[in-house]
């Protein structure tokens, strides 16, 4: 039934400068084709920030800022960053169980970065959270969410936050890597989320908490990101929170992604 | 001793523990070009360890390797090009199709996109799998799933092959695909180094057998070489009424000049030295008119070789003509 022969075809050739970057990028196509495969996938980060803003928004809104609407304009990117950043946990548990079936060890065997496997899902989870970015958006939008900036302001708030969720994402891989179960994962990314999310300015000003709080929310790259995402979309000072969320991203990265794709490594 | 670079994979001393447990201790192996190599152990002998070594997936703690004159530690890239890995599990992504997997092994090992297409065609066809290549991997039975493993570890056209048990748990005839693949294969001039736990897959398919355990190379020779470590040639005999079992039993030990055992199963079984012994039997049975439904005369099995070498057998095996071995160490 099975016949093979080995007909000559011509050998491999590169097929651009870039290998890593390639090779990524191949990895990523494969995580994209499974996530389209599984659309349950974009329940949560679709329907999640929907189900927050009206929650917050016209249960807690209006005795929270008075008026639900005035809550809106103040909670809308506090929920849009919150919920983008709990969706970071998913890569974590993914990877916890992706990397204990064989194809990984088929791509460790192959002439790639060892990073490749890891840079690929990432970018392919960037496509997740610029969705629930989105949705976040329009939801509000829809509620009677007004920006009163430029296109381009808009547009540096949202690639802000999907570049803090892209350096996020890479705790979640090293907790993914370090964790002997997937569940633990998902326990420990959201006891590590509750303090960075809740203990910052998103869903209440700095200003009303209790002294010891305000210095750890002070302190929170989350109150960073919330005031630039703010600033950003509805008027006001942004500049310099928006280079602290950006550094403090740029820290994360560098100190995550070498510790998770070291993991990876050894977990051969 | 021969240059090393008749070698396609060549290791020695290769240790490997884990915690306070010793999965190599020192192993040396050698794989000429365009060979089959079958490394022959029980579980947890340490047979994926060596594999995953050679394979640049895992490091040695210390012993070096080179596979298609590579290091394996020195420079795992150069390894990587050269050679195919087909795990114990299929190495491959269920959720994705038989040809999705292909094309995505062949762009990874940087095929243009139309080559990578073609490649995965052209496999999909070898492999018997055309019809089914547009298909998930997870809907793929057993036997489909391990050719498009294997398929998957010779998108690159490697030199060097390792199969990690590949027929464990597979049906007979499914078996027998995968053994045929592994023939072609090395008529086309590749190396393959396949572990097993199964004697009569390495007697297939090996031109030469390493038998480890406990980490340890405990003996390496041609299949032939290794039978000859539990002696000669035994003989058989089932009486058609067991009431004769007695009176055979006393013509075998006459004519081998040895006492034999009580039957396994209603089969005696009796070591001779020359096929005269063998003659002499036949005749002496029909000359006392003693019917027999079999009679044959066999060259010990690879099983028998194992469970002799692993101690687990027979004990009076003479290990002079085995290399390598290290029989104070077999328990």
């Amino acid at each position: 039934m099975t016949t093979m022969t080995l007909p000559e075809v011509a050998r491999p050739r590169p097929a651009s400068s870039l290998p890593w970057l390639r090779h990524s990028l191949s990895l990523a196509g494969r995580s994209i084709k499974k996530m389209m495969r599984h659309p349950e996938q974009f329940f949560d980060v679709t329907l999640q920030p929907v189900l927050f803003l009206v929650i917050f928004v016209y249960v807690l809104g209006g005795a929270i800022a008075g008026s639900t609407q005035d809550y809106l304009q103040f909670v809308l990117p506090g929920i849009m960053i919150q919920t983008v950043l709990f969706s970071t946990i998913a890569i974590g548990v993914n990877l916890n169980t992706d990397i204990k079936e064989g194809v990984f060890d088929r791509f460790r065997s192959l002439p790639i970065p060892r990073s490749a496997p890891l840079v690929g899902a990432t970018m392919a989870e960037c496509l997740r959270y610029g969705l629930t970015i989105a949705v976040s958006l329009v939801a509000g939008v829809v509620m009677g969410f007004r920006t009163s900036t430029s296109p381009v302001h808009i547009a540096a708030a949202l690639l802000l936050v999907l570049f803090f969720a892209w350096c996020m994402c890479w705790v979640a891989i090293w907790l993914g890597m370090i964790m002997r179960e997937a569940g633990s994962v998902q326990g420990i990314g959201f006891l590590a989320l509750f303090p960075l999310t809740f203990g910052s300015s998103m869903f209440a000003s700095t200003d009303t908490m209790p002294g010891w709080l305000q210095s750890w929310v002070k302190i929170n790259p989350v109150t960073h990101l919330t005031d630039a995402v703010r600033g950003l979309l509805t008027g006001g000072p942004a500049a310099q929170d928006a280079l602290i969320a950006l550094g403090t991203s740029g820290l994360i990265l560098a100190v995550f992604a070498p510790l998770a794709v070291r993991a990876y490594r050894t977990q051969a | 001793m021969v240059d090393m670079t008749n070698y396609a994979i060549h290791a020695e001393g290769l240790t490997k523990h884990y915690g306070a447990t010793k999965a190599l201790d020192g192993i040396d192996l050698s794989v000429p070009e365009g060979s089959v190599l079958g490394v022959l152990g029980p579980n947890g002998a340490g047979k994926t360890t060596a594999v995953r070594i050679l394979a640049t997936l895992l490091r040695p703690d210390s012993g070096r390797a080179t596979v298609a004159g590579h290091d394996v530690v020195q420079d795992p890239d150069a390894v990587r090009r050269s050679i195919g890995l087909t795990g114990q599990y299929a190495s491959v992504d269920e959720q994705l199709t038989g040809r999705e997997n292909l094309q995505l092994f062949a762009r990874l090992l940087d095929f243009t996109r139309p080559d990578a297409r073609a490649r995965a065609t052209e496999l999909l066809g070898q492999f018997g799998l055309d019809e089914a290549g547009d298909r998930r991997a997870k809907t793929y039975s057993g036997g489909m799933r391990r050719r498009l493993d294997l398929a998957a570890s010779l998108v690159g056209r490697p030199s060097v092959i390792f199969l990690d048990e590949p027929t464990t748990g597979l049906d007979p005839s499914k078996r027998d695909d995968v053994w045929n693949m592994v023939r072609l294969l090395t008529s086309e001039g590749t190396t393959v180094l396949l572990t097993t736990q199964y004697l009569e897959e390495a007697d297939a398919l090996a031109d030469a057998i390493t038998v480890i355990d406990h980490g340890l190379v405990i003996a390496h020779g041609t299949a032939a070489e290794l039978k000859q470590i539990v002696g000669g040639r035994s003989l058989q005999v089932r009486p058609q009424d067991v009431r004769d079992t007695a009176d055979i039993r006393a013509i075998l030990s006459r004519v081998t000049g040895r006492p034999v055992g009580e039957p396994t199963r209603g089969l005696l079984t009796a070591p001779v030295e020359d096929e005269q012994q063998f003659t002499n039997v036949v005749v002496d049975l029909a000359s006392r008119g003693i019917p027999v439904t079999e009679i044959s005369l066999s060259l010990p099995s690879l099983d028998e070789v194992f469970f002799t070498l692993t101690g687990q057998g027979a004990s009076a095996a003479p290990t002079a003509t085995a290399t390598d071995t290290h029989q104070e160490l077999v328990r």
